[in-house]
């Protein structure tokens, strides 16, 4: 191993395209590698560090960053997978022998140096009953030992490659808040020696509501910026899918199917013609895929049957509402009030009764709504959220309370995270004649 | 792997045993057979506790528990163990996992970091 076998391989990779076509392509391929290789390659390296994560990661990263400074100048290495993982192993290694209190781990990997060099992939071999690899990864990370946000943050950040930022995001924390959460879990990781091993089949239903988080949050990624991650929220659906037809009895993993195809459903419509963000209200609804809207429909039927409702079966049934409703103001308001009531009993939280009172708006008028909008702003707990001012200024808008509304828009608009979200809230909310 | 295993009483549980608890017994010479257990023992009730403090150089000592503990310790073992999942595997199999709660610690290794 080392680099004079790397660059052996890069020779014997070495075709006659032109340069420029050549480092092109490299930067392609590299990118594609990363989509799907990433996980695998990370996966690989935990077990080659004896359960080091953040180390995985760092080696990771390193080797693809190699590949960015080597492969466009010297050609793509015949198995640039084998090659990816080889420059990451190397750098592990590198970094266990200056570290002392690594030194007992590297005495434990030359056991481990049995697999065979030139192997065309990282051994990966199990015989579980999880029919994708990724899947079985995800459930792999999953551990129960660690609480669920753990789990999930872990998985997205290690195997998905999410930046801590982005997963921040998802949770509603600072970028301060995840990084000390991933830290923490990394240490009850190595400290208390969590494996990384692929669960039998019986262990599956308790690591479920990990994986179903990591992939709802993984397709929402991919729904809210389908100009570069859009691959996230195929991948999502596809992986749902396999979830669904492996745990057929598990009505959870039906509800996140059909809350994915639900969504997705309106995905056309979300962006118009010059990029600019639709909100539902103003959505082009013929554009909506009917297919979609009826699979995703049958799907949580049957789920709902077995008569065990969860959050994801419920937050379908809500994106089923909208989905089969002729327009925003018909849509059954009443209808997504209890069924938000009943996620509330569920899953208890302030992002919920933010959205209940979003909908109460809607069935009953601004003025039921404003209050419990007041109690969750001056609580503090969506402080940093920008819908949560959003809100409030659009129902102080509707109650004509100008001067209030426009100060949340500010606080919107201080908080948006995106351009795009900026501008929608600028049209949407200043130049819009008081109603209601 | 060194974990500390705790083993403690629950409350809230009823008096009668869980039909189906394994035998301690058995548990006992099983670890004990495979190396799993180095060290472990039923502890007497928290009135027999004697509870030690230094403050200002003095010793003082209180007649009972660390009121914190009050009277959920009944025992402890020691287990050495490849990881994790293997220590969960071990204390599922104990009678008290059944009949109260068991927490496993991992010991601190030199090295680690707080």
């Amino acid at each position: 191993m080392g680099d004079e076998a790397m660059s052996d391989e890069v020779t014997r990779g070495e075709t006659a395209r032109s340069k420029t076509a050549h480092s092109e392509t490299a930067r392609e391929l590299i990118a594609e590698i990363y989509a799907d290789g990433w996980s695998r390659i990370v996966a690989t390296m935990i077990r080659f560090t004896g359960g080091n994560w953040d180390l995985a990661e760092e080696c990771a990263q390193d080797a693809f960053t190699q590949a960015l400074r080597r492969w466009p100048a010297e050609g793509v290495p015949r198995q640039p997978l084998a090659w990816l993982t080889t420059a990451a192993r190397n750098r592990a290694i590198d970094h266990m022998r200056r570290t002392s209190t690594e030194a007992a781990k590297l005495r434990q990997l030359a056991a481990m140096e049995t697999d065979p060099p030139n192997s065309p992939s990282p051994s990966y071999t199990s015989d579980s009953e999880i029919p994708d690899e990724r899947l079985e990864l995800m459930f792999t990370c999953c551990h129960p030992a660690l609480n669920l946000d753990a789990q999930v943050a872990l998985t997205l950040r290690a195997l998905a490659g999410l930046s801590t930022a982005d997963i921040a995001r998802a949770f509603l924390v600072t970028e301060r808040t995840m990084g000390q959460r991933l830290f923490r879990a990394k240490q009850k990781v190595a400290h208390a020696v969590i494996p990384f091993r692929v669960p039998p089949a019986h262990l599956l239903p308790d690591r479920l509501p990990g994986v179903l988080h990591v992939l709802y949050l993984l397709y929402n990624e991919g729904y809210s910026d389908q100009q570069h991650k859009a691959r996230l929220g195929v991948e999502a659906i596809r992986l749902a899918r396999v979830l669904a037809a492996l745990m057929p009895d598990e009505p959870e993993a039906q509800g996140l199917l059909a809350l994915m195809l639900l969504q997705d459903a309106r995905r056309p419509s979300r962006i118009d013609a010059d990029g600019e963000l639709v909100t539902l209200e103003e959505q082009d609804r013929s554009l909506w895929d009917s297919a979609r809207i009826d699979e995703g429909t049958a799907v949580l039927e049957r789920a709902l049957r077995r008569g065990r409702a969860g959050a994801f079966q419920i937050q379908a049934a809500i994106a089923a509402c909208h989905a089969t409703a002729p327009s925003f103001t018909t849509t059954d308001w009443a209808q997504i009030v209890g069924l938000y009531d009943e996620l509330e009993k569920v899953t208890p939280s302030a992002l919920v009764e933010l959205n209940r009172a979003v909908a109460l708006s809607m069935a009953q008028g601004a003025e039921t709504a404003l209050p419990i909008v007041e109690e969750i702003t001056a609580s503090g707990r969506l402080d940093g959220y920008y819908l949560l001012h959003a809100t409030r200024a659009d129902l102080l808008r509707k109650l004509g309370r100008d001067a209030e509304a426009a100060e949340s828009l500010q606080a919107a608009l201080e908080l948006a995270p995106t351009e795009a979200e900026q501008r929608l809230l600028t049209t949407r909310l200043s130049h819009r004649p008081p109603s209601g | 792997m060194k974990y500390l295993m705790l083993v403690c009483v629950d409350p809230d549980l009823p008096d009668e045993e869980a039909p189906g608890s394994p035998d301690i017994e058995e548990w006992v010479r099983d670890t004990d057979a495979k190396g799993i257990r180095l060290i472990g023992n039923r502890t007497r009730p928290g009135s027999d506790a004697t509870t030690v403090r230094v403050r200002n150089g003095e010793v003082l000592l209180t007649d009972g528990p660390y009121a914190e503990t009050k009277d959920l310790i009944a025992g402890f073992d020691v287990l050495e163990c490849a990881d994790l999942d293997e220590a969960v595997e071990v204390a599922a199999r104990h009678t008290m996992a059944w009949n109260g709660v068991i927490e496993l610690r991992p010991f601190w290794v030199d090295g680690d970091d707080d």
